[in-house]
């Protein structure tokens, strides 16, 4: 993509989600819109890890539900501002992935995905089971909203703008780093980790470190969605969350950061519009995922380009 | 005698392999092999299938460590290194089964390659300085120069696994080059090559060895070793069975019998 | 002593079913190369179907466990012919997206058939427990028991003697070289399929008089099952078992002294100790995909 579509692209993003925060007076649909724009970062951190690196995680909730409990933990328990708390939460989770990945990075495929499943499980049983920090089961109450100095983001719409600042940074830091001699590695890493090694990428090193920044991404999700909805229990950080985390990644498109967008906007709707099926829903859901999967492995943009281009290519001969 | 000790140690040695063993489980694969490369020299690496070769490269390069003896590179041991380590201090190679980023482009190929010679990390690519802006720059007009070299840059835009099978090997040529090494390997890269390609390939190493790389060359195709390189080593059943000049080797019996006896059976 | 007992009386129930869940994961695994994240589902089916044949519909034990086990092992074919046959690029991010749909459309499934209620049905005979150093010992886990071993037994003698099951062996060591001697490979993970799922429904059927059955039981099951497979090697029969029962024990006594919560801790606990340290499970020789 030429420097001058991608800053078209931002100026449309950009106008868009200042249409959608002034145009939206439904509060609903807001905090719909909200949603989205977190899980738009859970897509993003675990895309940079998984589409770009190819390194599966299936306890990405893990970090999510970290960044979560420990600003809950701070700002509710010990009453430290949220300024600082954010920190604290992004880099508690960044150590965790730090200490975790060393010897889980050196798995690979199934094995690479059952350790992480083993992690995220191992974290959602201390947010359940630690109650007197946590709150155990029954969820931590009290998170308090977010301030930052004199700005309060306490309504929808203040939320909805700082939620889309935040991912549209995301995207352009991610951007970045993938058109950087880093996000090559990265890609070589996934191609083909004997042959990275070979001209020189220390994969060892790469592989942690984007996990690294993966974890401090998804606790940012956290931070938020903690600050959004002032209540949190284990339930939302568990095996199911870091599923519907990778669906949204495999679903959006593996190695596309607009794939993220549209994978995170479809599996947070997706739910919304199946209520209408309401006994059916999990059915329906379950077929999506597979047919998807089985038909378009390489998500849904990238699937659907592909048959584009292969209807063009026949045409033109 | 005094004669030869000197050039010895004029032609200081970039890699000396002494007394290397490596097992895999009951295989032998290589029995204590030594050999020297020579500064800016090219040296053919032959042996029928099976003898060790792509073993040796994986030795030299820190697949895997050898269960006894020494690699030097540069004078320095290198026995315990990690393969990225090695590419830092002047080791690159191609592999047998050509071993591109086949999602990449090919101009992307070459970048990655570049990797050792450029610095930016993690957090510099997202600030993006104007430092990293002018490294970027310059990683791109020597990956254009290197494509040039191998006449595959008006390809630089194409996925590198949609290229024809022989200018996949130039792609991984150029990609092991753009680490500028001192070293570099070259497993079979004229396998699956025609005539023509073949004899190109020849020029282009020739071209390589004249910028001062010294060259490892592991070959089937007898012609083209035979006449470009100016040692060659032969391995067979992991044992190293004669080295000399090209002319001394073909006319050794013991290599003829190694060969023969394998076409025999 | 006699507390001591008692937990492990329940950890060695409870390590029969894991091994029981965890067999069919290792056949899998190693006839297809697949984790199938939809085991503990096929475990729920088998549970569900197993109570109401026999609770619901009063059948007598022995056809209902028959025809559950089959039409479940059924499901298992079909998934295999609709949902993995057909997978255009079959690498491990796309399969496990495929199993893990297929887990969420057999929930869905099952409570669309069974709704969200719990169900229980009778033990197989109602025997008293039996009264060990003053521990008890449910005479239903002593069918669970027999049952598994007959199974493993079983099993092991297909696997050994029959040439099914020496075909199926051989897929497991290398396909091609299976296809190319002449072993129909396809209709061999078919074969593996439906066995593996049959597994999970014997499991399934055997638990049901000893747990309250109900659509979402099968996930956390699934989990257990597989961290069992890893624990004892994922691919070998007699590891999967070892796994199971280590398993259950482990976690009884985990629960009998420590706490309860931490139940369901000790199988990923275990289950990363494995990957970090001994990837090819106890006894497992299945060669590990690790740099
Ligand atoms: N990673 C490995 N694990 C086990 N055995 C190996 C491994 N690599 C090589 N071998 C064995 O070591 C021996 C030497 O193999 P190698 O690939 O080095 O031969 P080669 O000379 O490169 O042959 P070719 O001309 O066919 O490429 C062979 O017997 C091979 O089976
Ligand atoms: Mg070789």
């Amino acid at each position: 993509m030429g420097d001058r579509s991608q800053k078209i692209i931002y100026a449309v993003f950009v106008l868009a989600v200042i249409l959608l925060g002034w145009g939206i007076d439904n509060a609903y649909y807001l905090q719909m819109l909200i949603f989205i724009g977190i899980n738009t970062l859970l897509a993003l951190s675990l895309n940079m890890l998984m589409g770009y690196a190819g390194q599966i995680s299936l306890g990405h909730a893990a970090f999510y539900g970290i960044g979560a409990y420990v600003t809950a933990i701070l700002t509710a328990t010990y009453q430290v501002p949220p300024l600082l708390s954010l920190p604290a939460a992004v880099c508690m989770a960044m150590f965790v992935a730090w200490i975790v990945g060393i010897p889980t990075l050196r798995l690979s495929g199934y094995y690479l995905g059952m350790g992480t499943l083993g992690f995220g499980m191992i974290v959602h049983i201390v947010f359940r089971e630690w109650s007197s920090v946590t709150g155990g089961a029954s969820g931590f109450v009290g998170i308090p909203p977010l301030t930052a100095g004199p700005l309060t983001f306490d309504s929808e719409r203040h939320y909805f703008f700082l939620v889309w600042t935040v991912v549209l940074l995301a995207i352009i830091m991610c951007r970045r780093i993938i058109d950087s001699r880093v996000g090559r590695a990265l890609r070589a890493i996934h191609d083909g980790e004997k042959a990275a090694a070979a001209v020189g990428v220390d994969t060892k090193k790469l592989k942690l470190q984007v996990f690294v920044l993966s974890a401090g991404m998804a606790a940012l999700a956290g931070f938020l969605y903690a600050h959004l909805i002032y209540f949190i229990s284990p339930g939302t950080f568990g095996f199911v969350t870091s599923i519907r985390i990778v669906t949204m990644v495999v679903i959006g498109g593996m190695a596309s950061i607009w794939g993220s967008l549209f994978g995170a906007s479809l599996l947070t709707l997706l739910p919304e519009w199946l209520h209408a099926f309401s006994e059916f829903e999990m059915v329906v859901y379950g077929l999506i995922l597979m047919t998807v999967m089985i038909f378009l492995p390489r998500g849904l943009t990238r699937g659907l380009l592909d048959i584009y281009e292969r209807y063009r290519k026949n045409n033109d001969r | 005698m005094n004669a030869t000790a000197k050039t010895m140690t004029d032609n200081a040695a970039l890699l000396e392999i002494k007394g290397v063993d490596k097992k895999f489980g009951g295989v032998n694969a290589l029995r204590d092999i030594g050999f020297c490369l020579n500064q800016g020299s090219i040296t053919g690496l032959i042996g029928p299938n099976g003898a060790g070769k792509t073993t040796l490269f994986n030795l030299i390069t820190g697949v895997f460590p050898a269960d006894r003896g020494e690699i030097r590179f540069k004078g320095r041991p290198v026995n315990r290194c990690r393969v990225h380590e090695l590419v830092r201090l002047g080791i690159a190679r191609t592999f047998q089964n050509v071993e591109l980023f086949e999602n990449m482009t090919v101009l992307e190929n070459i970048l990655v390659g570049l990797h050792t010679r450029t610095k930016c990390g993690m957090l510099e690519s997202m600030l993006r300085f104007p430092r990293t802006i002018r490294e970027e720059k310059k990683a791109m007009t020597r990956a254009t120069e290197l494509l040039e070299f191998v006449g595959l840059q008006k390809y630089m835009h194409q996925r590198s696994s949609d290229l024809p099978f022989g200018w996949q090997r130039l792609l991984e040529l150029a990609r092991a080059l753009a680490a500028e090494p001192g070293l570099l390997l070259l497993d079979e890269p004229a396998a699956g090559l025609n005539m023509s390609e073949t004899r190109e390939l020849g020029e282009l190493i020739k071209q390589i060895k004249d910028q001062g790389i010294t060259i490892l060359l592991v070959e089937h195709d007898m012609s083209l070793t035979m006449s470009i390189s100016e040692k060659i080593v032969v391995l067979d059943q992991g044992k190293k069975i004669a080295e000399g000049p090209p002319r001394t080797v073909q006319s050794d019996e013991t290599v003829m019998a190694a060969y023969l006896g394998k076409a025999k059976k | 002593m006699q507390e001591i007992l008692q937990y492990l009386f329940s950890g060695i129930t409870n390590g029969a079913i894991y091994a029981v869940i965890a067999v069919g994961f290792s056949m899998l695994y190693s006839s297809t190369e697949l984790i199938n994240f939809a085991h503990g589902e096929f475990v729920m089916l088998g549970a569900l179907s197993m109570v109401t044949l026999a609770a619901g519909f009063g059948w007598p034990l022995v056809p209902a466990f028959v025809l559950t086990v089959a039409a479940v092992g059924m499901a298992g074919l079909l998934f295999e012919r609709l949902a993995i046959r057909p997978v255009r690029q079959p690498d491990h991010i796309v399969l496990i997206i495929i199993t893990v749909g297929a887990s969420i459309f057999l929930r869905g499934l099952g409570m669309l058939i069974w709704g969200k209620d719990a169900y229980s049905m009778q033990p197989f005979s109602d025997h008293p427990p039996i009264d060990v150093a003053g521990a008890k010992l449910l005479a239903q886990s002593i069918w669970i028991l027999v049952i598994v071993m007959a199974l493993t037994a079983g099993l092991h003698l297909f696997y050994r003697r029959t040439l099914t099951g020496k075909a199926m062996s051989a897929c497991a060591v290398s396909k091609k070289a299976a296809w190319i001697v002449g072993i129909p490979t396809k209709w061999m993970v078919l074969l593996a399929f439906a066995l593996a799922t049959a597994m999970g429904a014997v499991a399934g059927a055997i638990i049901a008089p000893v747990t309250m059955s109900s659509y979402d039981m099968g996930t956390v099951l699934g989990l257990k099952g597989f961290c069992a497979a890893m624990l004892g090697g994922l691919g070998s029969l007699w590891g999967a078992i070892l796994g199971g029962f280590l398993l259950g024990i482990l976690e009884a006594l985990g629960v009998g002294f420590v706490s309860s919560g931490l139940k369901d801790a000790t199988a990923f606990v275990l289950l990363l100790l494995v990957l970090y340290v001994r990837p090819q499970g106890i006894i497992g020789s299945a060669e590990v995909k690790r740099f």
